[in-house]
């Protein structure tokens, strides 16, 4: 039975218990929206959405109100237009009018409600709250001053992260989303994933915008500049410039960073699969060996320090590998300047990942194997569009370039990495090929795919039942890291990624990056792997020579020093 | 059980306590025993008389005659001129003597007179820290009725007939609410009583629970009974440190006489309470604000529906009443649903509990049947304004309350006559205000009160609040103009159609008000001009308002 309503005039048929907001998206109605965010439980905080419904002596917020059989709704009478307009010129008149200058200028929700409904000043007094910005960390930054307390960022780290570090304090007027005690992100446990700024509808947080140092880079003749690309920034990037999410544009990537002037385009794929190979390795070694086990990977920053905060008592449990952004940095200074007659302290290494945290990694103290700073500067995917646009490069008009060799060659195995459960999915890929000695019949592990927050398989290797487990978003994480430590997890192996949906889902991502928009760049990420023609990291020939020429043996002397890392208990 | 001669009642309510009870009861108790009258003479704890201006005071019985605005040292004299020699003290008295000097008792007085005790018939009369007291003036006999001759459903029938209207605010009918609870599935149901008072000007709940806090506990249960729950929470504010601690040890007794607990009074119907204190908040007196903080979380409203009496504590259906709402229900399952509407007009019987603040002669607490007069609550009960000024205007419900003129004094007092004026019963706060005053410094101060309290979820309160203040702050000073008196207007009507809660809602109301009823005042304050002399024009409105 579906429920009548009859919004605007038109009466349509709903599933019982939408909202108004939900029954007017499915009548092509738009009404216009703050605190609601698709991925998260209803607010009904902003009050923008308020609409009329007959009988009622209120106006009601959209979001939150049930349709009823034979509810009759307007959405844009003119007491509606009223309040909206006098909402929106409330929020106006605290927040600061400098779109000019802010980073989310385009990308705005607030900038984006004034024009829609057209408001161009606020009647009201201006009261800037002159609340002191956080500029503590490597990754992120607040402007408490622009936020419009809609929470979003709150609900993100509390409830999708299962952090919570985000609150609101204070009340009226006053109210803020702060962290407790108003203390700096850099001395709580935040671990910079920039799922809040994912959240955020306008400009309160955003990451440390690092483009000037890589402009300075490329524009210092001395300077041997590479950048590596991780895998989702490929089926994301051009969003940014109006594709569709879920675009795949890794030719038009690579050519628009040529055209930027870096005189190597690289590529984390690279090593993505030689991650694989000294993981696989490392936990075919903890099997035979008792060592540790669950062992958990580590290719995510966030997740990584996450770890180091909450669970410092497990941390023998996540992989010494160090990620494929450090393993490439470490390389790129020592192999790859070694092979192409490069002096080390010459080559600066850029990397674009879909991360905040990414920019802490690089930061580490421990990520400076190669005898330097392993990856010189870290940019987010929209600080590579704002390069690329402020560069003037037609993004239509780039033509499709390739990855240079060899750090730019890989298999579908490192692309899927992008994903949650690829990591995994890449390792079993290669596990079970080492082990079994066998091929494998099918290369895809449907089980471990997908926005489930918690997968598991089992799967038979030689003589051995593996059992592995995935979990993407912090908060899934920690139901996994709970069985650890308490003794009861029942995996061999588990693949953690910090945010919803993997690395694709992550902080650095064009905005939006919502659930829908996340499933749209996995299911790209796997039409990457689909169409490689090596598939499995063990094939792939580059890393083979990378073996052979320099680093010997997996797990040998010199992975040990250049591949692993150590993590430190934060408490 | 053994017998005295006389009765002192001291008030022990926290209004009396602030001015000094404790040593007034200590120092006649000490004189009692020095002058050998602890056998005849009982002096004991009482609740609120209503006359909180006149505390501390006591009333000796049989006569029925109080003493007010007592010292220790003036106890010497009542004991050792009235208890010992039965000569008045004139001097200490206040109720007026006749040509005679005879005294007419107390409950003769005019103050007492137009009022009609329902709530608070046991305050000021018993002890309310003993539950024998409660017991023996009737208590408990509604529970015992109920659990004895009723179902569930004949109690929300009764009280449902009676046409009880929640006495918090909103008015909702209680019948209705218990109903609604009692049909919504769920494994555990709560009764939840809302003693969260925090309007200013209010302290009903206060003096009810103080003076009576097993006429909650019986209410409570019913309220149980009736809906299927088996547990109940006291939310009470936390400065209420008196009624916390006279409720949790009702709670105790009632506990220890089988009248809360397992299987009581050897029914098949087990109910327990406790206390939940209040963190401070204002808008944790919204039921779902209220729940939030039960639930250990920032006191902030939830979104509606749905209503507690589909999810509330903890998900579950939960009926939210108001203390006095909670004090009327004995009395109607005893003494029936067409007695109380006996009482009362017919849209809101029953009678109501208001506070009388400002300037008014009486200021205290009294309960009189709904339709009452304005003009008989302020000149008949509450003795009219003093210093002979002039009536200028009357504040019901609270602070968001209508501001109501000379030209309203005559409407009845009941939930729909207000509603039709602008204003509302509300928390049953009543605030009067005498000729000295300007309505437009009057309501930003009203509207202060907002910006500090709104708990700053939603946009048209957070924001609304501070920019309504602002404006006032202008046209106070002489700043404003026609286009902010229309900026107020639409301010005021997005607040209240579009703020999540109450709070938000009804904070513009006093200023809406003030505007209907008080226009030519304001309107001299765009002139420049403060007829009441009290704004400061000229000075820079944002310096004023922030």
């Amino acid at each position: 039975m579906l429920t009548n309503v009859t919004i605007n005039g038109r009466t349509i048929a709903v599933r019982p218990g939408s909202t108004i907001l939900s029954a007017c998206r499915q009548a092509d109605i738009k009404v216009p929206t703050l605190c609601h965010h698709p991925d998260q439980a209803v607010k009904a905080a902003c009050r923008i959405c308020v609409v009329e419904v007959a009988g009622q002596r209120l106006l009601q917020p959209a979001c939150s109100y049930p349709v009823s059989e034979g509810m009759v709704v307007n959405t844009a009478t003119p007491a509606v237009r009223e309040a909206r307009r006098t909402m929106l010129e409330l929020l106006l008149s605290n927040h600061p009018a400098d779109c000019l200058q802010c980073p989310r200028s385009f990308a705005c929700e607030l900038q984006q409600l004034a024009s829609e409904l057209n408001v161009r000043e606020t009647p009201f007094e201006s009261r800037l709250r002159q609340l002191k910005q956080d500029q503590s960390t490597v990754s992120l930054q607040r402007i408490p001053d622009k936020c419009v307390n809609c929470r979003r960022c709150v609900h993100a780290c509390l409830t999708t992260q299962g952090i919570g570090l985000l609150y609101t304090a204070g009340r009226g007027r006053d109210t803020v989303v702060q962290t407790s005690g108003n203390v700096p992100l850099h001395d709580v446990a935040c671990v910079l994933c920039g799922q809040c700024l994912q959240a955020c509808p306008v400009g309160a947080i955003t990451e440390v915008d690092e483009t000037e140092k890589v402009w300075d880079a490329l524009s210092d003749p001395a300077k041997h500049v590479v950048v590596q690309v991780a895998p989702a920034i490929r089926v994301a990037l051009g969003e940014e410039f109006g594709g569709e999410a879920g675009s795949v544009v890794t030719g038009k990537l690579v050519s628009a960073l040529r055209l930027l002037g870096f005189d190597r385009v690289f590529d984390t794929d690279f090593t993505a699969d030689l991650t694989i190979i000294e993981e696989g390795h490392e936990f075919l070694h903890r099997l035979s060996h008792g060592g540790t086990l669950p062992m958990i990977t580590s290719c995510s920053p966030g997740w990584v320090k996450f770890t180091e905060h909450n669970y410092p008592e497990e941390l023998a449990h996540l992989s010494s590998c160090k990620s494929p952004q450090q393993m490439f940095g470490a390389l790129a200074k020592t192999y790859y300047a070694e092979q192409s007659g490069i002096e080390a302290s010459s080559v600066f290494v850029v990397s674009v990942m879909p991360c905040t945290a990414k920019k802490f990694e690089a930061a580490r103290p421990e990520m400076t194997s190669s005898g330097y700073r392993d990856v010189d500067v870290v940019l987010s995917t929209r600080e590579l569009a704002r390069m690329l646009k402020q560069a003037g490069i037609d993004w239509a008009g780039v033509s499709d370039g390739e990855f240079d060799a060899p750090l730019g060659i890989s298999t579908g195995a490192a692309a899927i990495f992008g994903a949650t459960g690829g990591v995994m999915e890449a390792a079993l890929r290669t596990v079970y090929e080492v082990v079994s000695g066998k091929e494998l019949g099918s290369l895809d592990f449907h089980a471990v795919r997908g926005m489930a927050g918690v997968k598991e398989a089992a799967i038979q290797i030689g003589d051995l039942v593996v059992n592995v487990g995935v979990a993407h978003g912090l908060a899934n994480a920690r139901q996994l890291m709970e069985q650890v430590a308490n003794g009861t997890s029942p995996y061999h192996f588990i693949e953690i990624m910090c945010c919803p949906g993997g690395c694709i889902g992550g902080g650095g991502q064009p905005i939006p990056t919502t659930n829908a928009v996340r499933e749209q760049r996995i299911r790209a990420i796997y039409s990457v792997d689909e169409a490689m023609t090596l598939r499995k990291s063990h094939q792939n020939p580059a890393v083979a020579k990378l073996y052979a020429d320099f680093l010997k043996r997996p797990l040998g002397h010199k992975s040990h020093t250049l591949l692993h890392t150590e993590y430190v208990k934060r408490g | 059980m053994k017998y005295y001669r006389a009765h002192v009642l001291i008030c022990s309510g926290s209004n009396c306590a602030i001015k000094g009870c404790r040593s007034v009861k200590q120092a006649c108790e000490q004189e009692i025993i020095r002058h050998g009258l602890q056998g005849e003479v009982q002096v004991v704890d009482t609740g609120c008389l209503g006359l909180c201006d006149q505390g501390p005071a006591l009333v000796v019985y049989p006569e029925g005659v109080m003493y007010g605005r007592l010292t220790p040292s003036d106890v010497l004299e009542i004991v050792s001129e009235h208890l010992l020699k039965g000569r008045l003290v004139h001097r200490l008295m206040q109720q007026p003597t006749g040509p005679a000097g005879e005294v007419s008792p107390l409950s003769m007085t005019p103050f007492f007179q137009k009022q009609k005790r329902v709530v608070l018939k046991n305050c000021g009369l018993i002890d309310p820290e003993r539950i024998e007291d409660y017991v023996r003036a009737g208590g408990y006999t509604a529970l015992a009725t109920a659990l004895d001759v009723m179902t569930p459903e004949s109690v929300i029938a009764e009280i449902t007939q009676s046409g009880l209207r929640g006495r918090g605010g909103a008015g909702f009918p209680t019948g209705r609410k218990w109903e609604y609870t009692r049909v919504a599935a769920g494994q555990q149901k709560y009764v939840i009583c809302n003693a969260d008072e925090g309007e200013p000007g209010t302290f009903k709940d206060r003096l009810i629970l103080e003076g009576d806090p097993h006429l909650i506990v019986e209410g409570m249960a019913l309220a149980g009974y009736a809906i299927g729950a088996t547990r109940g929470i006291v939310y009470i504010r936390g400065e209420y440190e008196l009624s916390i601690h006279r409720m949790e040890q009702a709670i105790r007794q009632a506990r220890e006489n089988g009248l809360l607990g397992e299987g009581i009074l050897s029914s098949a119907f087990s109910f327990d309470l406790e206390v939940c204190a209040g963190a401070g908040a204002y808008v944790c007196g919204e039921e779902t604000a209220l729940i939030e903080s039960i639930e250990g979380n920032r006191g902030e409203p939830r979104f509606k529906p749905p209503y507690p009496v589909e999810k509330g504590l903890w998900g579950q259906p939960t009926s939210v009443n108001n203390v006095e709402t909670l004090a009327n229900v004995p009395s109607i399952i005893e003494q029936g649903a067409l007695w109380y509407r006996s009482l009362g007009t017919p849209s809101s019987p029953g009678t109501k509990v208001f506070t009388l603040t400002g300037n008014i002669v009486n200021s205290g607490l009294i309960e009189v049947p709904m339709g009452i007069t304005l003009r008989e609550v302020i000149y008949e009960i509450g003795g009219g304004i003093p210093e002979g000024k002039q009536f200028k205007m009357a504040q019901t419900g609270g602070t968001s309350g209508g501001c109501l003129a000379a030209a309203h004094l005559d409407i009845p007092m009941d939930y729909d006559s207000l509603q039709s004026h602008g204003s509302s019963l509300g928390s049953g706060a009543l605030l009067i205000m005498d000729d000295t005053h300007c309505i437009v410094d009057l309501t930003r101060c009203f509207l202060k009160f907002f910006v500090h309290e709104s708990c700053g979820q939603c946009t048209p309160c957070r924001e609304g609040a501070p920019a309504l203040y602002h404006l006032l702050g202008k046209v106070s000073a002489g700043a404003g103009g026609h286009a902010d008196i229309q900026l107020i207007n639409r301010l005021s009507r997005t607040m209240q159609s579009s703020s999540l809660c109450a709070l938000g809602q009804t904070a513009p109301v006093p200023v809406l008000s003030a505007l209907q009823h008080f226009w030519p005042e304001i309107e001299a304050h765009l002139n420049g001009r403060c007829p009441a002399n009290k704004c400061v024009m000229g000075k820079a409105a944002g310096k004023i308002a922030n």
